[in-house]
């Protein structure tokens, strides 16, 4: 199946460049992908559905009956990432991380920052992601942000930029490392004649950050991944994660908190947990702090928690990093705590909150995407070039009637990926999602999740919108004559 | 382990288990019928009567026909113990425990559930469902080998094994009682060719008839009976599987064999016993169907008291006990 008549339609493709050769990096993929017939292609896509079908790996549809799962779509065509572009993406990954732990820290604490007026202190009292309840509390090692899922996008002129931070409980890895299992079985030649970075050791990584937690008295720690339980759409991930750790899956109704310490009820009676690696919000997560209606929780986990008894991977109270809003002032904390400029950029955001912002906001709805800032999975948004005046109009009122809400930025032309349609490739776009770990040092995972709009035209990248994913193949650093010369200068972004 | 996880595993077990049982049911009663085209529609009574469910089976359809028996035992969704019903809480169970078993059992009973999912759905599935019911054999022992041979044999494999012992023991003892009351109409019956196929079916519907014609020249009635109850190596007999999940459950605990420290081991312990100790002629003389009737409603209650020790997540008093020492 040939690229000849594929068209990048005016947008930077991850792929091939607008004269139609591939990308540095790309060659052997394409010459590869070239070589195999539509017939061949075509069978290797559905093997490769077939085969994550029969690994269970599946989501749950939000709004459906319990019971429905899917996987999550996969395209078979690879997006590479070369190794200096990586490189970049790393450093700029790695600072922004300990800038944004740093303001955790901060805010919880004396929050200085907001002294010293380096951003409006009105925008983080006004988030509802702050949780006043963990005023005070010293995480171990001071980290609060121990898995980070960062979205990066590309526009047109080919910068990439931080689309948003995810600092909670981000989720997907678990693709990451199921389509490099499939992609493997796949295409096993081109594995074997390029040099991709692996991934596979991601559950190892993350296992040995959860250690380092522990409490320093302890020994042997006992790790648990606690989950919402198998009607939670990332219940997959969650299991998945526990088993390549081989630590326990807990849900809420297996911990129990007695004698001051974390339990889990086991056949042979309570046992102690040092450290849970938690895939339930803040919300969720105690009762007796938090939502009282919980269910899901562990009634006195927090008080055990802040005698550093248990420790908590991700520190609740750390989404306040990671509201829309606050993002904004991302390049100030960088500047403030590190000393240093943003290496990559914010995509330049106008906060509804700021009076003058707004009115610019309000003016230009038609050129503007405007998200609400406590909704995510693409819920709550306006692509003011896409939508309607009603909708416009319906938006305008909204803004007006809670501007704390809502944010608004320029509508990117993110960048495309060609992906399998029927007997040809077409261009969809694409963001990528890498996965960062902060324990003894910080760990940037070489990959991430592709994530694809499949709906021709479309934006919006996530699975609960018709989205699907690819595998990410960062490139290691070129030896010596080994695979395609690059040509040296690359063409990079800054 | 997890109180839940070890819940999870035992039922993921029992249900795989309960499934084949249903299979094997379905299987023999049709090549008997093959075999006896004159003996008509009511025979396919029993196979209901087996599974304990004849008061769904009757608010859900009328007649004991063949097409309503085995769409009831095989494809009803609404049927809590039908293959298909079995195989999708076996999932579940197998979902919620991804974690501890390996990603090889996983795939076999995730693979085992949507093909009979789909069978379900097709319309030639009723028309020969004996190629059906083979499969679901075969991937039971697959799931089963599968674990023998990828899962540790630690504390999970143990309620694996104890799960499936007990299913496979309760199972085992239905299809005796079931033969012996209800297709026997008439007392003239006994002894002739047409009981002789029948006890072979039976033997059939349990995998023994082979292995019973290594032990035993002829095919008489108490002889089986003694088989599929007492039998000590034949793996689906009742003994063998009290025997070896008493076993099982002293792996878990640690417990000496012979002795009990909790209500599932004393229970279970005393089961074994008056197994071990039992004489076939001793249990026609007093009654066999009063014996397995009494048998069932034992192995019920080990369940219940297998769930009551290791199973309870609320406030178990062993748990609480052994938990503030640990602490």
């Amino acid at each position: 199946m040939k690229f000849d008549a594929y068209d990048t339609g005016g947008f930077y493709d991850e792929m091939i460049s607008a004269d139609g050769s591939p990308r540095p990096g790309t060659e052997l993929l394409k010459e590869k992908i070239e070589a195999l017939s539509l017939g061949e292609l075509a069978q290797r896509q559905q093997a490769a559905e077939l085969a994550l079908m029969q690994m269970g790996v599946t989501f749950n549809v939000y709004g459906n009956e319990a019971a429905t799962e899917k996987i999550f779509p996969f395209d078979v065509v690879p997006r590479v990432v070369p190794a200096a572009e990586w490189n970049w993406i790393e450093r700029g990954l790695k600072q922004r991380v300990r800038a944004l732990n740093l303001f955790i820290d901060d805010i919880y604490h004396e929050q200085k920052i907001l002294k010293d007026k380096a951003i409006p202190e009105e925008v983080v009292r006004s988030a509802n992601s702050l949780r006043p309840a963990c005023a005070g509390i010293s995480p171990p090692h001071g980290i609060w942000c121990h898995i980070t899922g960062t979205d990066l996008v590309r526009d047109r002129d080919g910068q990439i930029y931080v689309l948003e931070d995810n600092l909670r409980c981000p989720s997907g890895v678990s693709y990451v490392l199921e389509n490099r299992k499939v992609m493997k079985r796949t295409f096993p030649q081109i594995f074997a004649a390029s040099s991709i970075r692996p991934v596979d050791d991601y559950a190892i990584r993350l296992l040995e950050m959860l250690r380092y937690l522990a409490p320093e008295n302890v020994q042997a720690p006992t790790v648990a991944l606690l989950t919402p339980g198998p009607y939670n759409s990332a219940y997959f991930e969650h299991s998945f994660l526990a088993q390549q750790m081989g630590v326990e899956l807990v849900e809420g109704r297996d911990l129990v908190v007695a004698g001051g310490f974390v339990m889990m009820r086991t056949t042979k009676g309570l046992q102690r947990v040092d450290v849970l690696y938690r895939r339930i919000d803040d919300d969720f997560l105690d009762p007796t702090v938090f939502r009282a209606d919980s269910l899901l929780g562990v009634p006195g986990l927090m008080e055990v928690y802040k005698k550093n008894r248990v420790a908590l991977g991700n520190a609740p109270g750390n989404g306040i990093a990671d509201d829309k809003a606050v993002y904004a002032y991302v390049p100030e904390m960088v500047k403030y705590y590190l000393g240093e400029e943003i290496i990559i950029p914010n995509v330049p955001t106008y906060v509804c909150a700021d009076g003058k912002q707004r009115k610019y906001v309000l003016e230009h709805l038609a050129d503007l995407v405007v998200k609400s800032v406590n909704e995510s999975g693409g819920y709550g948004m306006l692509v003011g070039p896409h939508a309607t005046a009603e909708m416009r109009a319906e938006f305008a009122e909204k803004i007006q009637a809670n501007p704390r809400n809502f944010i608004a930025q320029p509508t990117l032309a993110l960048s495309r990926a060609p992906v399998i349609v029927g007997d040809h490739f077409e261009g969809r776009h694409v963001d990528l999602r890498p996965y960062i770990l902060f324990g003894e040092e910080i760990y940037v995972l070489p990959g991430g999740l592709t994530r694809v709009a499949l709906t021709k035209g479309s934006l919006v990248v996530n699975s609960s919108q018709g989205g699907g994913s690819k595998d990410t193949w960062v490139m290691a650093p070129v030896r010596n004559a080994v695979s395609a010369q690059t040509s040296s200068a690359s063409p990079l972004t800054p | 382990m997890l109180s839940r996880v070890a819940q999870s595993i035992y039922w993921m077990s029992r249900y795989v288990e309960r499934a084949e049982n249903v299979a094997r049911f379905v299987d023999v009663n049709h090549h008997l019928l093959l075999d006896l085209p004159s003996v008509g529609g009511e025979q396919w009574q029993p196979l209901v009567l087996t599974t304990g469910d004849r008061a769904l089976f009757m608010e859900r359809y009328g007649g004991f026909t063949r097409d309503n028996v085995i769409r009831f035992l095989a494809f009803d969704a609404g049927n809590p113990n039908s293959i298909l019903s079995c195989l999708y809480a076996a999932r579940e169970n197998a979902r919620s425990i991804r974690e501890t078993i390996s990603s090889e059992m996983w795939e076999q009973v995730n693979q085992f559930y949507f093909s009979v999912n789909t069978m379900a759905a097709q319309a030639g599935s009723m028309e020969a469902p004996y190629q059906f019911f083979s499969e679901v054999k075969r991937a039971s022992h697959l799931f089963d080998g599968i674990a023998m041979t990828t899962l540790s044999h630690g504390e999970a494999w143990y309620f694996y094994l104890l799960g499936r012992l007990l299913e496979r023991a309760d199972k085992t003892s239905r299809i005796l009682d079931v033969k012996y009351f209800l297709l026997l109409p008439s007392a003239a019956d006994v002894g002739s060719s047409f009981d002789d196929i029948q006890w072979a079916a039976v033997l059939r519907s349990t995998s023994g008839f082979e292995m019973y014609r290594k032990r035993h020249a002829e095919l008489s009635p108490d002889r089986i009976v003694d088989f599929l109850l007492l039998e000590r190596q034949f793996p689906r007999s009742v003994q063998y599987c009290v025997v070896n999940a008493d076993e099982s459950l002293h792996a878990i605990t640690g417990t000496p064999l012979g002795a009990f420290q909790n209500p599932a081991e004393r229970k279970l312990g005393q089961v074994r016993a008056e197994l071990g100790y039992a004489q076939i002629g001793e249990i026609i003389a007093n009654g066999l169907h009063e014996f397995l009737d009494r048998l069932q409603r034992d192995l019920n209650l080990a369940g219940d008291s297998i769930a009551l020790t290791f199973f309870a997540t609320e406030g178990s008093p062993q748990g609480a006990g052994e938990g503030s020492a640990a602490a």
